[in-house]
């Protein structure tokens, strides 16, 4: 009894008060890229970028395959990319996952008066990882930690499909886990939505146009919410939620 | 032998290939001394001068180098099983048969490893053993499960509540790692690596990192090798903490569950200042890692500090606690000699007593220098895999207080770009006590310079058996914890 209070004092208060306003320090999230010209008839970024996210004339950075793992910015000459600690990396719409000089910022997440009205203080998720590395997954778990706290807002991962309004998706979809992955969608009631978590999930990011997968699920279910990372940040994952469903926080 | 971390670079012209069955006698032979089987990969056969499947075993003496015996033989082709003599062959010579066709003759289990090629999306054809009685039902779990975690299928044999037997079936996360990371520039493949399994993302890139290096006769500065090991630790660190969160929770006791979360967060958040990412990718890259400046050792200090003091509490919190012991002790029990002959390895095989550590068998130059203490417990049940965990933490934490204390490792680390030619012919084998065990990763060049084949192996491969050892005779409700306490890869076995 002694030792459970010693390590309750030793807690404190952990929670994230205003997870918009966090400041994950030394994130590398938003991908910034500059004004500088190119050098002449360069594509080193391109040769760097792991996942094919990055086009040229004029640069620009698609976040849906993008892992955030910055090693074109060594490689660019004209220190023309960089990385902010911005976390706000979610969209509704795939195309508004390019960011380019022109335009830095992804479009922000429509918010959906329907999804406000109906899931707005209540919204139960099913994760299913299909081909993920364990690190979505992981980031995921940490949605209910004492520091992020997502149960706060209503939202709760939940255990059976039966209970889910919402599909949360990681990984690009293996051959081996199509069919399980068709059968837990199923198995939800309607109304349902998908969310796509991670590159993989909606690219298929460092893994895709491989032949062991089989991403035949998205193109029939388009995802409400896309959530970019390579592993999607906690709070990439709470902020794009609370928008999409128009939580103040 | 090169300096770096565990390495073998062996020059393949030096290594004469035999048949088929002379391979599997001589590599029956080495176990039968003692040996471990560290890996048995193979490959196609190569332009004209190779037959149709060219096999090799890496093993491990019971003291000095990493030897590498090699093979040529036919897909089809038999061969006698070393598995009923040596369990601990029993998976990878279901994943040679399964990647290349070699036949072993005498194999009592020879079932999928993961449904990889031709196999895929035949997950249904799973050959599960069945047992027959009146008394006897089956329980088939997965491959989605309750908690957010990766897919895999369960099927239990039961006696009543008692487990007679586990089949775990895998291979849902399959991706093909291995036949894309061909395709790619070797020198590049730094974030696919990391993504081969994400938990693990450091121990996959440092043993990557040191293979290319090596290839590529490019070596790092001391300084880089010992943020790798920094890296490395923190790993170690944050994904024991999140399993004994698991643990907690899944007995209820939340208040475990609450303060390793956060505990946990304090590490990874820690790595994320000096990486860029709370996994540790981007810390390594071949050629060089990330400097560690003045400023950043003292916030890691901090860290590390403020973490071994609340950790200490709550370890002594739950070791103390009766409903915990009640829970963890004579479950899951894991004997030495099952751990020895299924050649299990990494935290599972040393808490049931088997003393076996890449970081102290296979030191190479950063752990031969600042030595890490090899811990182990005897009784191979959950509570012993709990408690190692705790322990091995304790250990990494003081390791890293030293090293992070002792002279600088500073910005310095960054050493700059390896030589772009790999080595041909070569064979370059790295092994990294990752969080679970030794990843090995293997690299064969072509006489050309172009890489030929990379094997990847976690060590969750072999120790998945080790779990359904454990759990025999267990009631089918303590299959959770059991399955927590030894918290295997599922994308680790299936690539």
């Amino acid at each position: 009894m002694i030792k459970s209070i010693s390590v309750r004092r030793s807690q404190g208060t952990q929670y994230i008060a205003d997870l918009r306003a966090a400041d994950p320090v030394g994130f590398r999230g938003k991908p910034v890229i500059g004004e500088a010209a190119c050098a002449s008839a360069c594509a080193a970024c391109l040769a760097a970028c792991p996942s094919q996210a990055i086009a040229l004339d004029p640069v620009r950075i698609d976040l849906g395959r993008c892992v955030l793992c910055g090693d074109c910015e060594p490689a660019c000459p004209t220190g023309k990319i960089g990385f902010n600690n911005d976390f706000k990396l979610a969209a509704t719409r795939r195309d508004a996952l390019t960011v380019s000089a022109a335009h830095p910022d992804i479009d922000p997440v429509q918010v959906s008066a329907a999804l406000h009205k109906r899931f707005g203080r209540s919204l139960k998720l099913r994760s299913v990882s299909a081909g993920g590395c364990n690190g979505c997954e992981m980031e995921i778990n940490a949605l209910g930690n004492v520091n992020f706290d997502l149960g706060r807002y209503g939202i709760d991962i939940v255990a059976s499909p039966r209970h889910a309004d919402g599909l949360v998706l990681s990984g690009p979809i293996s051959r081996n886990m199509a069919e399980a992955l068709q059968i837990c969608w199923e198995a939800m009631p309607e109304p349902k939505l998908v969310i796509a978590v991670g590159a993989c999930a909606i690219s298929g990011g460092v893994f895709a146009e491989r032949g062991s997968l089989d991403r035949h699920f998205l193109e029939t279910f388009k995802p409400a919410l896309y959530l970019p990372g390579c592993p999607t940040h906690p709070l990439t994952f709470i902020s794009g939620i609370m928008d999409l469903l128009g939580i103040r926080g | 032998m090169n300096t770096a971390q565990a390495l073998l670079l062996a020059d393949l012209r030096s290594i004469a290939p035999t048949s088929l069955p002379v391979f599997a006698q001589r590599c029956a032979d080495r176990l039968k001394a003692g040996d471990r089987l560290v890996s048995l990969f193979g490959r196609p056969g190569h332009g004209t001068r190779e037959p149709g499947v060219v096999a090799t075993a890496v093993l491990q003496p019971v003291s000095g180098e990493l030897a590498v015996l090699r093979a040529y033989g036919e897909a089809g082709e038999h061969y006698p099983s070393m598995t009923a003599s040596f369990p601990a062959a029993q998976i990878v010579e279901r994943e040679l048969w399964e990647q290349t066709g070699l036949h072993p003759v005498g194999h009592p289990w020879l079932k999928p490893v993961r449904f990889e090629g031709e196999r895929q999306q035949r997950m249904a054809d799973y050959p599960f053993f069945k047992v027959r009685g009146q008394e006897v039902h089956e329980v088939g779990v997965g491959p989605i499960h309750a908690s957010v975690i990766e897919p895999g299928h369960f099927r239990f044999m039961c006696l009543g509540e008692r487990v007679h037997h586990l089949e775990i079936q895998l291979g849902y996360q399959h991706r093909g790692v291995e036949s894309l990371l061909l395709q790619r520039d070797p020198l590049r493949l730094a974030p696919l690596v990391e993504s081969i399994v994400g938990d693990s993302a450091v121990a996959y890139a440092w043993g990557y990192c040191a293979a290319i290096e090596a290839l590529t006769d490019s070596p790092v500065a001391v300084e880089a090798e010992l943020s790798r090991g920094v890296a490395l630790e923190m790993e170690r660190i944050a994904i024991h903490v999140a399993t004994l969160n698991g643990l907690a929770t899944d007995i209820a006791f939340l208040q475990g569950g609450g303060t390793y979360g956060r505990l946990r967060t304090a590490i990874i958040n820690a790595t994320q200042r000096i990486c860029g990412n709370r996994f540790g990718r981007g810390w390594l890259r071949p050629g060089h890692a990330r400097g560690l400046s003045a400023d950043q050792r003292q916030d890691l200090i901090r860290t590390l500090t403020a973490f071994a003091r609340d950790f200490a509490e709550v370890n002594d919190l739950l070791l103390g606690s009766r409903s915990v012991r009640a829970r963890f002790q004579g479950t899951g029990v894991l004997d030495t000699k099952t751990a020895l002959d299924l050649g299990l390895v990494g935290l599972v095989a040393r808490a049931s007593g088997v003393a076996v550590d890449a970081r102290t068998q296979l030191p190479g130059r950063l752990y031969g220098a600042r030595p890490i203490e090899l811990r182990t417990e005897a009784e191979g049940d959950c509570w012993a895999r709990m408690k190692l965990r705790m322990r091995e933490v304790d250990a990494s934490v003081a390791w890293l207080l030293k090293a992070l204390g002792d002279a600088a490792p500073d910005a310095a680390a960054r050493t700059g770009a390896v030589k772009p030619a790999l080595r041909a012919e070569a064979l370059c084998v790295s092994v990294i006590e990752g969080t679970r065990g030794p990843v090995v990763q293997v690299l064969e060049t072509a006489p050309d310079g172009r890489l030929l084949h990379y094997k990847v192996q976690d060590p969750s491969l072999s120790n998945w058996f080790g779990l359904a050892m454990a759990v025999r005779e267990n009631d089918i409700s303590d299959f959770p914890i059991c399955n927590k306490s030894f918290d295997l890869s599922y994308c680790g076995n299936d690539l």
